[in-house]
């Protein structure tokens, strides 16, 4: 893959720059981080590190010559990214010996991070300058851009940026997300260190690492393992034609936006058919009571409906609950489920948003899941989920086909409170309740 | 006068609409009262209250002496003791004197007196520039107030909004300051339904929706980031406008909401910039939405000089044209 380096902004107000001289010639082959190019700016000299691994294929700017940051200035012939990191780490160690790896000029050994480590235990230096170099590579890149190119896992110094002076942009990096560009090369120093030794987080785990458990994240690990030993799951699903209520969502999404604004997802509407199917099928909206010292198991059959809504976080995932759900409009839902969705997402949801919930409710198929098998929330009967929803041809009853909006909906129920014959009806519920809304009526 | 539309609405520049809401207030509850220089047998400066001394007599129509301060004064009284004063300050220029009357008073009243008392008074004036009106007729006075707790400010642009707004300040149990801009007043007209009603205090309206910069404004300037992103909408540039409406309390979801969708944010108003409106909105942004930001936050605010100048090339100088919108916009869009 050929790729084009650009004439970096060396400073804030610098607006060009002029090729002092090339350090390599046209053929040569250049590692990553490897002064290639020597650029000087009426505030600085400084060498410029390639991108990439790979050979110099042709210089676009001659020295002496000045342009303006964000010109072409050389194109290289890049070697297969993903093999860039581990060569790096393994051969630090024989360089110390050996010669350095073939092709580095001697002043290119002084920047490359694996070779110009003296006595043998490269991984801090090489940590370091790769940390440092990164960083410079970052500067000019928007909070914004940060933020997605560490989710999305990003190599932002290889993407062609679309913004003034070939700033890389946050759509940029969105659609590198959606092509598959490269994934920032671990740092060398990761290998380097016995496993385990070294720990990273949650949201940005670095293989080889030991991820320490947050508070939040050993309370899910007991629940998930408790629910599952205890309650005895069992699982169904039905397929909804959403058809109409989809189209009754899009009829008052933008008017309800610009209303309230919050969004207007079929998740409002969902919500208000399981809880007309909860009233019709009480024992769906139960929990299992064990039997306490001397006493006898029961079931309690709640007459409250607090519905909780499971919303995966990078780091966690919490379900806040809609209190008294069962009193509130297809509007209200909206408005008071956005609101516990745009808190979570802040993380600023406090005990009395988690507490009290009844059943649970998982919009699962935002990333286009087909169907899963959820684990029932403790204390709960059930869960149900949305899976993605996808326009199907169908038959009809009348033999004629049509093209439908199909969702699934995945139900695990505990065995203990109800049997297939009240969950089938409960879903049953759910789907006809569902496939009555819409294509219009009042939110 | 008013041109009928239709039977639910009626046409009215940003003037007509102030005077009907005022004279529904006046007809429809007793004790509402109107104080301030001129409003009484002059009508006001703009007519605003023209006949309505007539109508409704000098005892709830009240010409005043040239007293900023006793007008304040006077109505915070009213408003503690059960009536519904609308207290005018002629020009904003002018507000000065009763500034320990609004922030002083009227802003604590209920604090002060442990929520005993309530003021619930509306404090009409008229703000801006653009009408080379110099030293004593132009300023913006909004962030000198906005850092008051207990008092709400209001800066309608569009017609319907005016008697929405207004209407509210006047049922909102407490102080509210409603800034009027001259500019606007019969330059700008728009259906207005018919009937009572009110808009919330404190909710911003998108005025027009885009997806690639977000832009706050309100007042005359915000007609003019309207007519910036529509030129920009023909370079197929996508641009948000966002009509604050209310200055204090302020509409952060409506801000983040839109800030979180296009990730850059150009705030423009007509008051200076330094300590404005503006360093409030990117102190907010910054603090809950960093991470969305693609672009620095920009501000397009009047330049920190005492005031505009009467002649044309200087009142020019201060004030931001569409033209200049339309170039900030594209800046941040292509940035």
């Amino acid at each position: 893959m050929a790729t084009t380096i650009t004439m970096p902004q060396l400073g804030e107000t610098v607006t060009e720059g002029t090729v002092a001289q090339w350090l390599k010639s046209v053929g040569d082959s250049v590692d990553k981080y490897e002064d290639f190019v020597e650029v000087s700016t009426d505030k600085v000299n400084a060498g410029v590190p390639s991108p990439v691994t790979g050979t110099i294929r042709e210089f676009l700017v001659k020295e002496g010559e000045t342009v303006a940051t964000g010109t072409p200035i050389a194109v290289i012939d890049e070697v297969g990214a993903a093999t860039l990191a581990a060569p790096a780490a393994s051969t630090a160690p024989a360089a110390a010996t050996a010669a350095a790896p073939a092709g580095p000029a001697p002043q290119a050994a002084q920047s490359s991070p694996a070779a110009s480590s003296p006595n043998g235990s490269p991984a801090p230096a090489a940590a370091a300058v790769s940390e440092l170099e990164l960083e410079g590579a970052l500067r000019g890149a928007s909070p914004a851009v940060r933020r997605l190119a560490r989710e999305h896992r990003i190599d932002i110094r290889a993407i062609k940026g679309s913004g003034s002076n070939g700033r890389v942009t946050a759509d940029d990096v969105l659609a590198a997300a959606r092509t598959g560009a490269p994934a920032p090369a671990t740092p060398a120093a990761a290998a380097a260190i016995p496993p385990g030794t070294r720990t990273s987080t949650y949201a940005q785990p670095i293989p080889g690492t030991t991820v320490p458990l947050v508070q939040a994240r050993k309370i899910i690990a007991e629940r998930m393992v408790e629910s599952k030993h205890t309650a005895p799951h069992a699982w169904s699903m039905v397929q909804i034609d959403v058809t109409n209520v989809w189209k009754w969502r899009a009829r008052e999404k933008e008017r309800f936006e610009r209303e309230t604004g919050f969004k207007l997802t079929l998740l409002p509407f969902f919500i208000r058919a399981v809880v007309e199917s909860l009233a019709a099928f009480p024992l769906m909206n139960a929990r299992f009571v064990p039997a306490s010292a001397g006493g006898q198991p029961s079931i309690y059959v709640s007459d409250e409906v607090n519905i909780g809504i499971a919303i995966g976080l990078p780091a966690n995932l919490v379900v806040p609950v809609v209190r008294g759900a069962d009193k509130l409009s297809i509007k209200g839902l909206a408005i008071k489920g956005g609101d516990l969705i745009d808190k979570a997402r802040k993380n600023k949801l406090g005990v009395d948003d988690l507490a009290g919930g009844t059943f649970t409710v998982n919009n699962n198929g935002a990333n286009g899941s087909w169907a899963s098998a959820p684990i029932i929330n403790g204390g709960q009967a059930g869960i149900v989920t949305m899976e993605t929803v996808v326009k199907t041809v169908v038959v009809r009853d009348d033999d004629s086909l049509a093209i439908r909006s199909i969702m699934n909906c995945c139900l695990s129920l505990d065995h203990r409170v109800v049997d297939g014959y009240v969950a089938s009806g409960f879903l049953a519920e759910l789907k006809r309740r569902l496939e009555a809304m819409g294509p219009q009526g009042d939110l | 006068m008013a041109v009928v539309s239709s039977t639910n609405s009626t046409v009215m520049n940003n003037v007509e609409a102030v005077r009907a809401t005022l004279y529904e207030a006046m007809k429809n509850d007793e004790r509402t009262v109107i104080l301030g220089e001129d409003v009484g047998a002059r009508g006001n400066v703009f007519l605003i209250t023209k006949d309505f001394i007539g109508e409704f007599g000098e005892r709830r129509v009240i010409d005043t002496p040239i007293a900023e301060a006793s007008i304040v004064g006077i109505a915070v009284g009213m408003a503690m003791e059960g009536l519904r004063p609308i207290a005018e300050i002629q020009f904003a220029d002018f507000i000065y004197p009763s500034f320990n009357q609004i922030v002083g008073e009227a802003a604590k009243i209920r604090y002060r007196s442990n929520g005993e008392y309530t003021c619930p008074l509306v404090i009409r004036t008229p703000y801006g520039g653009g009408v080379r009106g110099a030293l004593s007729h132009s300023v913006s006075i909004e962030a000198l107030f906005y850092h008051v707790p207990g008092l709400k400010i209001v800066a309608p642009s569009f017609p319907d909004d005016v008697k929405g707004l207004l209407n509210a300040a006047i049922d909102d149990p407490d102080p509210v300051l409603f800034l009027e801009h001259k500019k606007t007043y019969r330059l700008i007209k728009g259906e207005v339904p018919r009937g009572h009603y009110t808009i919330p205090l404190g909710k911003a309206n998108v005025r027009k929706a885009g997806t690639q910069l977000t832009v706050v404004s309100y007042g005359l300037y915000l007609h003019w980031a309207l007519e910036a992103a529509e030129r920009l909408a023909e370079e197929g540039l996508s641009v948000e406008v966002i009509d604050l409406r209310s200055i204090r309390p302020m509409d952060k979801t409506a801000i983040l909401n839109s800030v979180e969708k296009t990730r850059k944010l150009l705030i423009i108003h007509e008051d200076n910039k330094f300590g404005g409106i503006g360093a409030e909105i990117s102190a907010m942004v910054a603090e809950e939405a960093l991470f969305s930001l693609d672009s620095p936050i920009r501000r397009l605010c009047g330049p920190d000089v005492p005031s505009m100048g009467y002649a044309m090339p200087l009142e020019e100088e201060f004030m931001s044209s569409p033209a200049e919108m339309a170039d900030a916009m594209r800046a941040m869009v292509k940035f």
